[in-house]
């Protein structure tokens, strides 16, 4: 990359004010550095996967208040976590904690656990209990 | 207490962090030289670990790999711990703080408040250098920051014991010993030598024979899972390649400046030519995630873009073959 290619697309990155450090060649053919305002080719890539989040997040936020689902996930995917990464915050097995996916499971567990799944989520039991809030 | 310390921005920040404290400890190392005596350049498809919901595909070894193996190539001895007690962590480092001895820390990025949002991922492998601290406040050089930064002791500590896969368990690590004179020379050689080795594995998942694989997956992916997530997988695969840490090109680019700043240690000129290539070859590699986002941005279904950015990566992979097969005689 010579250094006059070194991207300097004004996007995520600028909001933030980060820039990133590049290594590109000068015109001797010399090695240095410079710093990158950002890419759209990688600005888009990061904005679709964060879109892809949010669709994840809505479809189980519709499927919370319809009663199917449990509102442990929809908080998981909020907080960009996965099974793997919840269960080892919560200290539970996995298939433990898809069993709190159920309205029914959800509804009977006991006032610690909500609390634990309250703390690492950073919210209240109510907000916990009820998404809309 | 603040004890002084020479922050440097870098494109990756376990580079950043080993040529940051080894320069503290008066053996200045730019991170070119650091990713490249740790043998940073790699390439690795695991299509059975999902990262965000899409194959991880690596451009680096695992994390704390390329700092290993430069201890070892040059005779640095690293003292490591890790706690599961967080008071006992804190305790740890506040005691290095006090010796005047930097400290650095592996962490989460998930919590790290300094971060901006979009970058804020479940990724625990991040490396920072504390270098002080003021009342109940760290003093934090984040190599990949432009300027150094603070945290509470209570968000560190949130951040030192992230948990998920690889947690870093408040691991903290600073170097106790140095030889004499660091055996660059030696050094360099066995890492150019081993990033051939790597590249060329005869493993259908590693180096050129794992980017042919992921060239052949995403010519079949448009059929078998549909174009919506072919896109999602491309969009990831272009992440890991271009995302903050690699410099640009999946590291080619800092490994081509590697070479060139060894060509002058090691006193072989032919490196310079090697240098010229791979920086070429990572333009191909910035060409193919420009190809790689057209088709993630028009969501377009014809199935022949698929095939060409396939079939640019399988030259890659071509390209690549050759160079480190001639890079790998040149230095034998």
């Amino acid at each position: 990359m010579d250094l006059k290619d070194v991207p300097q697309d004004v996007g995520g990155l600028a909001n933030a004010n980060m820039k990133e450090l590049c290594y590109a060649v000068d015109k001797d053919g010399k090695y240095t550095t410079k710093l990158s305002e950002g890419w759209d080719v990688k600005t888009l890539a990061l904005n679709k996967s964060l879109e892809l989040i949010e669709e994840r997040v809505n479809a189980f936020k519709k499927q919370c208040l319809d009663g199917e689902i449990s509102p442990i996930p929809y908080y998981m995917e909020l907080n960009r976590m996965d099974l793997t990464v919840l269960a080892d915050y919560m200290n539970k097995w996995k298939w433990t904690l898809k069993r709190h996916f159920k309205p029914a499971v959800f509804n009977k567990l006991p006032e610690k656990t909500l609390q634990k799944y309250a703390d690492t989520f950073n919210i209240s039991i109510a907000q916990l209990k009820d998404i809309t809030l | 207490m603040e004890i002084e310390f020479n922050h440097r921005q870098s494109a990756h920040c376990e580079n950043g962090v080993i040529s940051n404290l080894l320069t503290h400890h008066g053996h200045p190392m730019s991170e070119p030289m650091a990713f490249g005596i740790g043998s940073g350049l790699f390439y690795v498809y695991l299509p059975f670990i999902k990262v965000n919901l899409a194959p991880a595909v690596s451009y680096r070894p695992i994390p704390g790999f390329i700092f290993k193996r430069l201890c070892k190539r040059l005779g640095i001895k690293i003292k490591r711990e890790k706690f599961r007690d967080p008071k006992k962590a804190k305790k740890a480092l506040d005691d290095m703080l006090r010796k005047n001895t930097p400290v650095g820390l592996q962490v989460g990025v998930f919590n790290l408040v300094y971060f901006p949002d979009e970058y804020r991922f479940h990724f625990n492998a991040h490396n920072l250098v504390v270098y002080g601290k003021k009342e109940d406040t760290y003093l934090i050089s984040d190599p990949i920051m432009e300027r150094v930064t603070e945290l509470t002791s209570k968000e560190l500590e949130i951040v030192r014991f992230a948990k998920g896969a690889a947690a870093p368990k408040g691991h903290m690590y600073y170097p106790v010993h140095f030889p004499e004179k660091l055996p660059l020379e030696k050094a360099i050689r066995k890492a150019i030598k081993a990033t051939c080795r790597d590249m060329l594995a005869p493993v259908p998942i590693v180096g050129v024979k794992g980017m042919r694989t992921v060239a052949k997956a995403i010519k079949k992916w448009p059929k078998k899972i549909g174009v919506k997530k072919t896109n999602h997988y491309l969009g990831q695969i272009v992440r890991m390649q271009e995302e903050i840490g690699t410099g640009g090109g999946g590291f080619r680019f800092i490994y081509g400046a590697f070479l060139q700043e060894a060509a002058t240690v090691i006193n072989k000129p032919i490196l310079k030519d090697f240098s010229k290539e791979i920086t070429a070859i990572g333009d191909l590699w910035r060409d193919f995630a420009i190809d790689a986002s057209r088709l993630y941005k028009n969501r377009s279904s014809e199935s022949d873009g698929y095939k060409k950015v396939a079939n640019k990566l399988r030259i890659l992979a071509d390209k690549e073959e050759d160079f480190f097969k001639r890079l790998k005689k040149a230095i034998a």
